[in-house]
């Protein structure tokens, strides 16, 4: 069973050399103990861009699909045989990127 | 045998036996909408066909069996469920439970999945009471006075949450443990207070299928958890507050506060059980387990219950315990509680000294408000009573309080 772990950001400015410490300390724990599958930080939202192409010709708007203060920032995809063993390794992912994360299981397809 | 005694026998094995099915059957099928549907349709067969058959001698084993069957058939009738479908079956884990005393019993499992702090709290009220309790979906919607159709979407929602996410069908491991048991309490908690002191405008104040409820539940996890303390200190403080209720609403439906209660009428039996579990865990605080917060309120609610008379009433030992309690859990609802204990030992107006600076985190409370109002009368401030009565009336939800408060407040010259 695989979880999307969201790091939801509600602070100024992007991950400090602490924080950067703690979450390869934690990455290398999902390898070790195998619930690695992907992670990865993600630039500002002011770097996205939205791409419509459902129309005749693709729209193309610059910035995020919805302002707010809270963003997505980074994201890990683990494997875990069940939710209270996703909710201990969120619990680990919180404590080092020292943000709020928010555990969504994928569809069983 | 007579109709009468066949509905009895069938009462006693929804009692006894509900929970047991449903969560033997969870385990077998892994799914707690299979269980809650077979299991039901079992207890169905079983009020048609126990007053001709005749009430099986072992109902429970009747029951199972029955109730197995009844999934099968569902199982052959879709027959479409494919492997995915098949993965989607809850996380089992048949590891021994690893509470020291726990006892292997696939109710536990249960206890904790409908428990789970992933789902919302009325989720949690709602589905315990279906799959633990086996109250029917028109029984939990008045329970918590929502429409049927509500409750039915909340309870299919919570289900579809514990597939989805894989919540899984399993006893918390130790590290776990103690905040999922607090989980558990707290929801058996709520619904006993829900029932001591009901907020619907148009429902009984005291709503006794409530508070059963509740304690019955209680045993179960004290059946099952029989070395937690906290459980223990749970069903003991239920039991010493439901033992006042006969004499807790008057005949002209107004609340009757503690110190005005006629004492003879509370009952003694479950004051006596209260009273021997509150020793226990009494004697193993003394051998140095700290207790919790149920554990203290059980034993402010033996000094009550041990006074033949309010002026009897040990209010140094109150005070006392309402200290360790601040020290366990210093939110300001204890501060209050902590302080209508001081005014009967240091006097109303070093209490209301207290109260007052609780008015920045209380102040929508109608108890910080009732509190108030009491001390301000002792004290003969009657002007400013007033005004905390009328806003304690404004706040109160149960039909009985207000009586009561609209009274006092008349009374004031």
């Amino acid at each position: 069973m695989q979880y999307l772990l969201s790091v939801i950001h509600d602070q100024p400015g992007i991950a400090d050399p602490d924080e950067q410490a703690a979450i390869d300390v934690f990455n290398d724990r999902l390898q070790a103990e195998e619930h690695w599958v992907f992670a990865g930080g993600l630039c500002a939202p002011d770097d996205a861009t939205v791409i419509d192409n459902r129309g005749s010709e693709a729209v193309i708007t610059d910035g995020p699909f919805v302002e707010s203060k809270e963003y997505l920032a980074g994201f890990w995809v683990i494997e875990a045989p069940d939710l209270d063993v996703a909710f201990t390794l969120a619990a680990a992912g919180s404590k080092a990127c020292n943000r709020k994360v928010e555990v969504r299981p994928f569809r069983d397809e | 045998m007579r109709i009468f005694d066949v509905r009895e026998a069938i009462t006693r094995a929804h009692h006894e036996e509900w929970a047991r099915v449903i969560a033997a059957l969870t385990r077998r099928f892994g799914d707690l909408d299979i269980a809650e549907e077979a299991v039901a349709e079992a207890f169905a067969t079983a009020v048609e066909r126990w007053p001709a058959d005749g009430v099986p001698p072992n109902p429970g084993a009747w029951l199972n069996t029955t109730a197995n069957r009844k999934a099968i058939d569902r199982l052959r009738r879709e027959n479409k469920r494919d492997d995915k479908q098949q993965q989607a079956r809850l996380a089992y884990d048949d590891s021994p439970p690893e509470p020291p005393g726990a006892i292997d019993d696939d109710r536990l499992r249960l206890i904790f999945t409908c428990c789970h702090p992933a789902l919302a709290m009325e989720a949690r009220l709602a589905l315990t009471l279906r799959m633990v309790g086996g109250l029917t979906m028109p029984e939990i919607a008045r329970a918590f006075l929502v429409a049927e159709g509500t409750m039915g979407q909340r309870i299919t929602r919570a289900k579809a949450k514990i597939k989805a996410a894989r919540i899984p069908y399993r006893v918390p491991s130790a590290e776990d443990l103690p905040a999922r048991v607090s989980g558990v309490l707290a929801v058996l908690f709520l619904v006993f207070n829900e029932g001591y002191l009901a907020t619907g405008a148009d429902t009984d104040p005291v709503r006794h299928e409530l508070t059963a409820e509740a304690i019955r539940l209680t045993r179960l996890i004290r059946a099952l958890l029989p070395d937690d303390g906290e459980v223990a200190g749970l069903l003991a403080l239920m039991l010493l507050i439901e033992a006042r209720r006969p004499a807790r609403v008057s005949a002209g439906g107004e609340l009757v506060p503690l110190a005005e209660q006629n004492r003879g009428a509370w009952d003694a039996t479950l004051i006596g059980e209260g009273h021997r579990l509150v020793r226990e865990r009494l004697a193993a605080a003394a051998a140095g387990v700290a207790p919790g917060r149920y554990q203290i309120l059980a034993a402010i609610n033996a000094v009550h219950t041990s006074a033949r008379d309010i002026r009897d009433t040990d209010w140094s030992q109150v005070v006392a315990l309402y200290d360790q309690l601040v020290r366990v859990d210093p939110s300001p609802m204890v501060a209050l509680n902590r302080a209508i204990a001081v005014a009967e030992l240091d006097g109303p107006d070093v209490a209301l000294a207290v109260v007052n600076r609780l008015e920045n985190t209380l102040a929508g409370y109608h108890a910080f408000h009732t509190t108030r109002a009491e001390l301000l009368r002792r004290i003969g401030q009657s002007q400013e009573a007033r005004a905390a009565y009328d806003r304690a009336i404004d706040l109160a939800g149960n039909t009985a309080e207000t009586a009561y408060l609209t009274r006092r407040r008349d009374q004031l010259g």
